[in-house]
């Protein structure tokens, strides 16, 4: 049984390569500047395996899961 | 006594045929690294960065294949700390030295992209420039420990690896002189700020 | 309302405050201060017993005033620390004691660090501290106040915000649980030690209870700085400055952070959380500017944005960028170039919120109630109810 969970993304860390907005445009879309625009609603239980596969793909680490409690 | 013979001749092949897949395999694990920072398009960079990975763990794989295969097979001896230690192996030190050279680089890169999101992104990304030295040890010690050099595809892969890898790290130098440390965004802020 | 002990300085004569505190000490100093109902004066707002609570529970913590004030406009925390340095002082001692940190830094405005180095150095000629005070001096800029941005330059010289986890009472400066403070909420802890809570509730509103200081200055005869009970009406804030100079237009409520509001809306609201709610705005730092009448709203804005855009620490690609492209169109606006409402709304909403702090989401406040109170053009709802203004996240 897995826990809600929301993306987040450090824009601190973040330098706007797009590689979390290629790998999961269901949830994850750029602004105007190549930066990552992220839903602030759980992840779908169906799309929680990709999300974790987007958060790996950051070259930067700037892309968290975060489970809410 | 030829089936002793027998056995160690099956080792050293493998050996020889694993040693020539990790450097494959590492070759173009860095063009892959390359690509993934520099490829045009946040698609194919994403692509690249998962091949990268993918072909990181085959490096492991063969490599893994390559140093047993070496170290058990009976007609040289050189210890299993020649493996790692750099000065352990009396037979050949400097060549196989530099193999353990390699495999040290390489596990560090390893260990510390396991465990990434622990360490955090700068000091990873500090380990993960070593990797560039890796390949050169890898590559000097294909070519010094080398036995197959004189076959000639065999020759012509090493040195196909060589010329991918150059042009890869090339590429690389000139990006980073281009723009230090700047960010990369997917979209050219030029285009954003009308 | 209170006697205004903060900047009375020595004339104020208060007694010498608690040191040397045990640890039943420590949790009656923090249950003192959860029912004075102090909360932070940098402009967040965040209750200060439960900061000291979460420091305090951290192993060897470490306490960093803040008198950075690097919003240009704010004066309040340099005349506090020019006229009672040492009640600043007071106050981290006391913060350190009551965290069980051993060490204080207090970091300071470069117009008063050498005030506060002789206030240090009188203390410690009569040895009157355990806690260690180090006095540094703030970097310049306006991100430069914000908390994990005094950590980091303190620690590495660099100004600005880091990624939030880990929480700074978690793991701060030298990697232990830190306390940033700002100066004017150490001072209040301080006089509450010695008064007590219910001295500190006797002026403000009971939910909002205590003094502030404020910065008044625009169009106003005596701009300066003073201390009110939270809640005073805003008209009397301007009243206590000397009056409006000329008849105000409007009043930008909360510093560069906060918001525009019409003068005949702002006068005789309380100045307070619950008084500015509805408006958008919230006290914050305790800037209250006033635009005269004649004046342009949207040309001060325009200068305000591309100020606050220069100030970016660069960090974050929304407020890097769109920081930028949000102050070209207001001047457009400003200019009667005309600009795209459209763009403009879509700008302020990809830079609300996407940032390593609050700094984007402050423009975005100042940008729509600028165009809400100067402009026909609408962009976006009002803001409802608080919202980040500097301090900590």
């Amino acid at each position: 049984m897995t826990r809600p969970a929301r993306l987040r993304v450090d824009f601190i860390g973040c330098d706007g390569r797009g590689l979390c907005a290629a790998a999961l445009p269901e949830l994850i879309t750029l602004d105007d500047w190549g930066f990552p625009i992220v839903s602030d609603r759980d992840v779908p239980s169906r799309l929680l395996g990709d999300a974790r596969a987007t958060v790996r793909a950051c070259p930067k680490l700037a892309l968290r899961l975060d489970a809410r409690r | 006594m030829s089936a002793v013979l027998g056995g160690s001749q099956a080792l050293w092949f493998v050996s020889r045929a694993s040693g020539l897949a990790v450097l494959t395999a590492l070759s173009a694990a860095v063009v892959a690294g390359v690509a993934a920072r520099l490829g045009p398009g946040s698609r194919r960079r994403l692509a690249a960065g998962e091949l990268h990975r993918t072909l990181a763990l085959f490096c492991v794989a063969f490599l893994g294949l390559h140093v047993v295969t070496a170290i058990a097979d009976p007609y040289v001896r050189m210890g299993w700390a020649a493996a790692v230690l750099p000065l352990a192996s009396p037979y050949r030190t400097l060549a196989i030295g530099l193999g353990a050279l390699a495999v040290d680089l390489g596990g560090a890169v390893l260990i510390t992209s396991l465990i990434r999101r622990r360490l955090g992104y700068r000091v990873w990304r500090a380990v993960h420039w070593l990797a560039y030295l890796s390949w050169p040890a890898a590559f000097g010690h294909a070519v010094t420990a080398g036995s197959d050099l004189r076959i000639w595809w065999a020759a012509l892969v090493l040195w196909g690896c060589a010329a991918a890898v150059a042009t890869a790290v090339i590429a690389r130098l000139l990006a980073r002189l281009r723009r230090p440390g700047g960010p990369d965004p997917a979209v050219p802020a030029a285009v954003a700020l009308r | 309302m209170s006697d205004g002990l903060l900047l009375a300085g020595p004339a104020a004569g208060y007694e010498p405050a608690p040191s040397g505190l045990g640890r039943r000490q420590r949790a009656a100093l923090i249950a003192e201060v959860d029912r004075a109902g102090l909360t932070g004066r940098g402009g967040a707002g965040f209750p200060t017993a439960r900061k000291l609570a979460a420091v305090a529970a951290g192993h060897a913590p470490v306490v960093v005033a803040n008198g950075t004030e690097g919003e240009p406009a704010s004066a309040k925390d340099r005349v506090l620390m020019t006229r009672s340095p040492q009640l600043v002082l007071d106050g981290a001692v006391l913060a350190a004691e009551i965290t069980g940190a051993s060490e204080a830094v207090v970091v300071v405005h470069r117009d008063v660090r050498e005030i506060i180095d002789e206030a240090v150095a009188e203390r410690a000629r009569v040895r009157l501290d355990r806690v260690r005070l180090e006095v540094r001096t703030a970097a310049e800029g306006f991100v430069a106040g914000q908390a994990s941005a005094v950590v980091r330059w303190v620690q590495r010289g660099v100004p600005a915000p880091t990624a939030t986890p880990p929480r700074l009472a978690q793991r701060g400066l030298r990697g232990a649980p830190t306390l940033v403070q700002n100066v004017e909420t150490l001072a209040h802890l301080a006089l509450i030690a010695r008064y007590g809570a219910a001295w500190f509730r006797s002026a403000g509103t009971p939910a909002e209870p205590g003094t502030m200081l404020v910065t008044v200055l625009g169009a106003v005869r005596r701009p300066g700085v003073l201390e009110v009970g939270i809640g005073t009406p805003v008209g009397r804030l301007l009243d206590l400055a000397g009056g409006a100079s000329a008849p105000p237009q409007a009043l930008l409520l909360g510093g560069y952070f906060g918001a525009w509001v019409a003068a005949d809306l702002a006068l005789d609201r309380p100045f307070s959380s619950a008084g500015l709610a509805d408006l958008g705005t919230r006290p914050g730092a305790g800037l209250v500017a006033v635009l005269p009448a004649g004046a342009c709203g949207l040309a001060a804005t325009a200068r305000l944005v591309r100020y606050l855009a220069g100030e970016s620490a660069g960090q974050c690609g929304p407020c890097r960028f769109g920081l930028p492209a949000i102050a070209g169109q207001v001047e457009r606006i400003a200019d009667g170039r005309g600009a795209d409402p459209g763009l403009l709304r879509r700008w302020l909403g990809q830079v609300d919120g996407r940032g390593g702090c609050a700094h984007p989401d402050g423009v975005v406040r100042l940008v729509r109630s600028a165009l809400r109170t100067f402009g026909p053009v609408e962009v976006g709802p009002v803001p409802v109810g608080p919202g980040p203004v500097g301090g900590s996240r």
